[in-house]
């Protein structure tokens, strides 16, 4: 025996114990917006338990096509499906946190926070319709800002995305135009504009051209310091992205109506209510063919819960509310394991 | 049966096993190919049938209301790789000339392996260049100059060089004088009707120029694929040169020849079919591009009004789109796209061998 196979043989006896002693890792794929938050709650749940998650994020839509496969324990999606959609594939849905998207912009004249824009113009420049920021539209709402003869350069996400899901759902919800003319996916058809790949090329290409607007996930525009706008929301009042408005938001959806907790938080009433929020979301088969592997998901989510609020607001992610949490912990019986009994005690 | 007998038998059994692993590689390779255009046909199959031959003519790729058409990213990545070749060829060309026949010999291996090393650096770190280094350079002081009044660009390049705060104090004023009088005499032969207008508005060529300066689209995403192409290209070019043989080089410069007449007229027809087969190999390279191309290019489903636009190409479409594509008619566009760009490099390839045959004919004609 030379000393590689002996040490290959030493890795397999180890590999195999440490199987034997603890429970298998989970696995999970899909969503890219929450996946630095649940890296960071493996890390910790593995620290408190010795269950390892790994979490691929691969995109929703992977995501969705991995746990209608079967090859992951669960799949996260930034998309909430419809109650058709999760009964087809027979798949229970349910939110782990909310975020926003915001309208960034390069513009020399303000700072952060200070432009104010409302639906109509919002949609209006990503029609193309408004091509300039001294528009008058944009100068209505902005008495005290001297804006530049300056062309809006459009940014958007070039790879289909939650972010634009959620961004295109707001939109087609306050212009009936954007409804009829691009409508609300994942990736549309954009009228105008240039497309940067993922968050981090959005906010490279609003860094670089002077006179851009772009959207991009609440925690990465906060993390990278872009300048975000003010947005009017449902009740007429201007709001800032933060966590009180995205929490004013959540507050009154009506999460217990909505089959799979799919609420779409875009254009909610409430006066704080930050307009473009939404919930992240994760998918689990209803009858599980390893229920040993579900019921570790399960507790891992449920101590996410319980434990991993902090983690979520220090990344500036926004918990659930308690409520909702135990809500959901209910709607866990309808999962079941090889002999129809609910696997979450 | 003697030991001699044995030998033989034993030598003819490897003979045969060794003809039968290479066929069965060489097979392989042709299982591989058929194996990856089945499953291509078969992944774009509900596309192929709903939208035919017109997809690869038609301008539209809306996921909301599922129709597409592929014609934006077959015109990027055609137009691209067009323009990158453009650029590269004339540049390796120089490369390749300089490293046979004008540099020291001290110098041209070094230099060589450096060129080399050029191609085996990852494409993203090629992507990654453009849109962090080069995109903002190039829209803060190239693409500005097309949007001011023409007489006023060679002022404004003087300036923009000789301002450099890295210059000596006197010397960058002496410096700046004699920059400022040679830009005025750039300004001189500006026909007066031009005078004040930008390059965006300069008849028949502003079209060209016309874009948002953003240092991101068609051009840039050219110049990229031909930094990367340019190693490729200019080794081939160089390998091929070496052959040539230096008795026919040497007559040529015993007869009085300048270094470019040997390699116009002696090294250049002595090796046009390596130097187009270069030329194919990196415009394979550029056509199937992906990741450079997707950081630069824009990502916009339209075809560019300008040299500047964003656009796309079928590699950067699928590179952004597959990951999230969920509706069944979307992901099999894309792979009906991933198709189109497999035929596509198929007709390059067969274009080069029947131009490479072509030549060694006519050849024939000539001698």
């Amino acid at each position: 025996m030379t000393l590689g196979h002996k040490l290959l043989v030493t890795v397999g006896l180890s590999a195999g114990l440490f199987t034997n002693v603890f429970a298998a890792d989970i696995t999970g794929a899909g969503a890219t917006f929450p996946f630095p938050l649940y890296a960071k709650w493996a890390e910790q749940y593995k620290a408190a338990s010795k269950v390892g998650l790994n979490y691929q994020s691969i995109g929703s839509g992977g995501g969705i096509k991995q746990i209608q496969a079967k090859t992951v324990d669960f799949g996260a999606s930034d998309k909430p499906l419809k109650k058709d959609e999760l009964d087809k594939s027979g798949l229970v849905q349910f939110p782990t946190v909310m975020g926003g998207v915001v309208p960034v912009v390069n513009l020399d004249v303000v700072k952060g926070g200070e432009l104010k824009l409302n639906p109509a113009v919002l949609a209006d420049i990503y029609l193309g319709k408004i091509k300039k920021w001294n528009d008058p539209a944009i100068a209505a709402l902005n008495p005290s800002i001297k804006l530049p003869d300056q062309a809006i350069t459009v940014v958007y996400r070039a790879d289909g995305s939650g972010t634009t899901w959620i961004f295109t759902n707001y939109l087609s919800k306050v212009s009936t135009e954007w409804k009829d003319k691009v409508g609300n996916e994942a990736s549309v058809q954009w009228p105008t504009g240039v497309g940067g790949k993922g968050n981090e090329g959005v906010s490279q290409y609003v860094g670089r051209i002077k006179g851009s607007i772009g959207y991009v996930e609440y925690a990465y525009a906060k993390q990278n310091k872009m300048d975000f706008t003010q947005l009017q929301n449902k009740a007429g009042s201007f709001v800032l992205p933060d966590d009180t408005s995205f929490k004013a938001a959540a507050a009154s959806a009506d999460w217990k109506g909505t089959p799979g907790y799919g609420v779409v938080l875009t254009d909610q009433a409430g006066k704080d209510a930050w307009p473009i929020t939404g919930a992240t979301f994760i998918l689990m088969q209803a009858k599980q063919d390893k229920p040993e592997q579900g019921s570790e998901v399960l507790k891992f989510f449920d101590w996410a819960y319980k434990n991993g609020d902090k983690t979520a607001l220090d990344m500036d992610y926004v918990p659930m509310p308690d409520n909702v949490k135990n809500e959901i912990r209910s709607s866990w019986k309808q999962i079941t394991g090889t002999n129809n009994s609910p696997i979450w005690k | 049966m003697t030991a001699q007998e044995l030998r033989l038998k034993k030598q003819k059994q490897q003979d045969a096993l060794f003809r039968g692993s290479t066929r069965m590689f060489a097979v392989l390779v042709l299982a591989l190919l058929a194996g990856i255009i089945g499953s291509l046909i078969y992944g774009a199959w509900p596309a192929i049938t709903t939208y035919g031959l017109p997809f690869i003519t038609t301008v539209e790729w809306n996921p909301v209301t599922s129709s597409y058409g592929g014609w934006d990213s077959i015109f990027g990545t055609l137009l691209t790789s067009f323009i990158a070749l453009i650029i590269a060829v004339p540049v390796s060309f120089g490369i390749a000339v300089f490293l046979t026949e004008l540099a020291p010999t001290w110098l041209r291996r070094p230099f060589g392996i450096a060129i080399e090393l050029l191609a085996g650096v990852p494409s993203i770190i090629y992507g990654m260049w453009g849109l962090f280094v080069f995109a903002p350079w190039f829209a803060d002081n190239i693409q500005f100059l097309f949007m001011m009044p023409i007489e006023q660009i060679p002022e404004t390049v003087a300036s923009n060089i000789l301002g450099s705060e890295a210059l000596w104090a006197p010397l960058a004023l002496v410096l700046s004088k004699i920059g400022y009088a040679i830009a005025w005499l750039f300004t001189l032969p500006v026909p007066s009707s031009l005078m004040g207008s930008q390059v965006v508005e300069l008849p028949y060529i502003g079209w060209i120029f016309n874009a948002p300066p953003m240092g991101i689209g068609l051009f840039t995403a050219s110049l990229i694929l031909s930094v990367m192409i340019i190693p490729y290209i200019s080794s081939v070019m160089r390998d091929v040169f070496e052959v040539t043989p230096a008795m026919l080089k040497e007559s040529a410069y015993g007869l009085g020849a300048t270094t470019w007449e040997v390699v116009w007229n002696v090294v250049l027809p002595y090796t046009k079919n390596g130097i187009i087969g270069g030329v194919m190999l990196g415009l394979g390279r550029a056509l199937g591009e992906t990741m450079a191309v997707t950081f630069v290019i824009g990502n916009a489903h339209r075809i560019p009004g300008s040299l500047f636009d964003p656009t796309t190409s079928i590699a950067a479409t699928l590179a952004n789109e597959f990951a999230e594509a969920a509706n069944p008619m979307h992901i099999a566009s894309l792979i009906y796209l991933g198709l189109l760009l497999f035929v596509i490099t198929f007709f390059v390839l067969v274009a080069s061998k029947i131009m490479l045959l072509r030549l060694q004919r006519n050849e024939g004609a000539h001698s």
